[in-house]
């Protein structure tokens, strides 16, 4: 009873977060109801028993992802109205794209209908029962999937030096601090006495 | 199996990455001063990882519960791979030297370390999850080296579309891949191979196409190509002759393994998509080459007609189709290697990059042996007897006719008529045509020794090695099945 009203609860919120985060006219408004959205699809996952799921939600999305879509709305500057004169353009695209989306969910919600034993007996990896999730995924993650790990840890690197390799560049005129040079120098380096006979400027 | 054995089958993987790992430290200290020494000891891995093959690594044996398959198919296909990466790593430092500021950084050798661990990932893999990690390991590493030149906008260009249009493709094969496990309950290859057997049904044939259109993409089969000509005019000369060699084999392995432990059981259902994908490329792929200026986009369009033909060998679903499918990779990378690399030697007397086709006119006058090396990669790329390129044409449609696919094969015949065209018009150009400024004369004994080893392999002497490379591309072949 109590799963019911928290689950009609949490999904309901998700929807309508998830509508207010692409009606809000303001970008800042939009990236914090979709933070709302967040919070309540980790809800949904506590209610299915992913609990580590829920966790990766909050800290992930909520923690990074959303706060770094805050940071870009607000600190760059871009034109949402220019953005918006392309609605009425796209909206035949886009109502092509949902319904197609639509069809989607459906051809899968009949899919998960009809999936018998015979498929859930072939999973390679069977839902555990008496570990929690977070051990689970671990164990299955360090051993059984150790190779495509280790693969996404390489994927990560190439990302890592890519990004470098097209974005390094020597920059020349800058002034970096070099502090060996700073600790090296003498008063008589820097400072000169002067003195200047009456009448007369001085020459730097 | 304990871990040690496991890391033992996966020792060329192993060997690259470490050396990628160590080469990467070397360059973050070295800098630009350690670009030459990076380059060589990145050749030196790469012949390690070939070395390591020998071992348990082709020895038919599954590690990492079923993720990785290390049989000879993966291999054959590897030696192939290491192969072209190290011919593309020797061609970079001299084209650096002379591009205006874009040096060679030691960075590129690395990368294309990193992408030779993706595409061995890839022609081993055993399932989906691997496929897919060893996908993106090669892929994004594609992405920066096609924008290597920073200062060259097109170069830049090339990478943002290849980049754009590649995530596009990823996300259909994750499409594909996410109903492929939805109605099998599994990602590995054999339990699909069981569920498309046993329970058969509309979302797993859904998946197939969509893997398959994915893969397509990859491999720059008409009509997933459009790609293809713009990223490969715009990177930079050796990532373009890389980028039809190395990862051409990787794809076209990875699309054979798929369809054959994956979708053996459903060879009926593939079979119309592949027909249609290597005919559509075949014919494509020589109409669109015939009005092309620039001898880069034309050798694009040669490598979408000549993936056409290798998927002719795919269709027939056989023993004999899938030998002649790796036949044909080998000829065709070592004729495609060939002719980029006298593309690189196509430069004016500043030194800058020329890539017009008219400016080969006369070019038997004024560069003789480069033009009668140029003629022998373009001849077999037609497939004109007595040049080698005849043999693996000839291996692809023997196949499809023995599989029963004589339609198949006859406009497959039709359409290399269509394409010698374009082919011969350029040795026309060369040998017929008034001479236009010669080009500057450079490139070092590395490259003259390469173009001269690639057009004799191409030659009629290769013709001697038919009983070698058939048996061992056979028995590479046989462990699919």
């Amino acid at each position: 009873m109590i799963q019911a009203i928290a689950f009609y609860l949490f999904a309901i919120v998700v929807i309508a977060a998830a509508a207010m985060t692409i009606s809000a006219r303001n970008p800042v408004h939009s990236v914090l109801w979709l933070i709302l959205a967040f919070f309540n699809a980790a809800g949904l996952m506590v209610l299915m028993g992913a609990e580590f799921i829920a966790m990766l939600l909050v800290i992930v999305y909520v923690g990074a992802v959303a706060v770094l879509f805050l940071f870009v709305v607000m600190m760059l500057d871009i034109d949402f109205a220019e953005f918006r004169a392309g609605f009425v353009r796209y909206l035949p695209v886009g109502l092509a794209l949902a319904v197609l989306l639509v069809v989607e969910i459906i051809f899968y919600g009949f899919a998960v209908w009809q999936t018998d034993s015979l498929q859930l007996a072939r999973r390679v990896a069977p839902t555990p029962e008496s570990v929690p999730n977070i051990q689970a995924i671990g164990d299955l993650l360090y051993t059984r999937y150790l190779f495509v790990f280790e693969g996404a840890g390489l994927v990560l690197l190439v990302a890592m030096i890519g990004a470098i390799v097209l974005t390094q560049r020597q920059r020349g005129g800058t002034r970096p601090q070099n502090i060996a040079r700073q600790n090296a120098r003498r008063p008589w380096e820097a400072i000169r006495k002067v003195q200047p006979p009456v009448g007369q400027g001085v020459e730097l | 199996m304990s871990y040690a054995t496991m890391l033992t089958i996966a020792l060329p993987e192993i060997v690259l990455s470490l050396g990628a790992l160590a080469l990467m430290l070397a360059a973050a200290w070295g800098g630009q001063a350690a670009a030459r020494p990076v380059c060589w000891a990145a050749l030196v891995v790469l012949i390690g990882a070939g070395i390591a093959l020998a071992g348990p690594s082709s020895s038919g044996v599954e590690a990492f519960y079923g993720l990785y398959r290390a049989d000879a198919f993966s291999a054959y296909s590897k030696v192939l791979i290491y192969a072209a990466a190290g011919i593309a790593i020797l061609m970079a430092p001299r084209f650096f030297e002379r591009t205006g500021g874009d040096n060679l950084r030691p960075e590129y050798p690395v990368l294309i370390l990193l992408a030779a661990v993706g595409m061995g990932m890839m022609v081993s893999a055993g399932d989906l999850l691997s496929l897919y990690v060893g996908l993106e390991l090669q892929n994004l590493a594609h992405y920066v080296l096609a924008s290597f030149m920073r200062r060259d906008t097109r170069s830049a260009e090339a990478g943002l579309k290849y980049f754009v249009l590649s995530s596009l493709a990823s996300g259909i094969l994750l499409y594909g891949i996410s109903l492929i496990y939805g109605f099998s309950g599994t990602t590995g290859f054999d339990g699909i191979a069981d569920a498309f057997a046993t329970a058969n049904s509309t979302g797993l044939t859904f998946g197939l196409v969509f893997v398959l259109v994915g893969l397509a993409f990859k491999i720059a089969a008409v009509p997933f190509h459009m790609w293809t000509p713009d990223v490969y005019e715009g990177a930079p000369t050796p990532v373009t002759a890389y980028f039809a060699s190395a990862p051409k084999v990787a794809a076209m392995a990875l699309i054979v393994r798929v369809a054959v432990e994956a979708m053996g059981p459903v060879t009926i259902e593939w079979r119309q998509i592949v027909i249609f994908a290597s005919l559509a490329s075949i014919f494509f792929g020589s109409v669109a080459a015939i009005n092309q200026k620039s001898i880069k986009r034309l050798l694009a369009y040669s490598s979408i007609n000549n993936i056409g033909f290798a998927l002719v060998g795919l269709a027939a679903g056989t023993p004999e189709g899938v030998s002649s499918v790796l036949v044909y990779m080998t000829v065709y990378i070592v004729m495609t290697l060939g002719s980029f690399m006298v593309v690189i030697r196509m430069r004016d007397e500043e030194g800058r990059q020329i890539e017009t086709i008219a400016s080969l006119s006369g070019m038997s006058k004024t560069r003789p042996g480069l033009a009668l090396a140029f003629m022998a990669f373009m001849f077999s790329l037609a497939g004109i007897p007595p040049l080698f390129g005849f043999y693996p044409k000839l291996a692809v449609f023997n196949a499809a006719v023995a599989a029963g696919l004589f339609p198949l094969a006859v406009l497959a015949v039709v359409g290399s008529v269509i394409g010698a065209y374009y082919y011969i018009r350029i040795v026309k150009t060369m040998y017929f045509d008034d001479p236009a400024p010669a080009f500057a004369v450079s490139g070092s004994t590395v490259e003259n020794g390469l173009i001269a080893a690639t057009a004799i392999a191409i030659s009629p002497v290769a013709y001697l090695a038919i009983p070698a490379l058939t048996g061992w591309s056979m028995a590479a072949a046989q462990a699919l099945f």
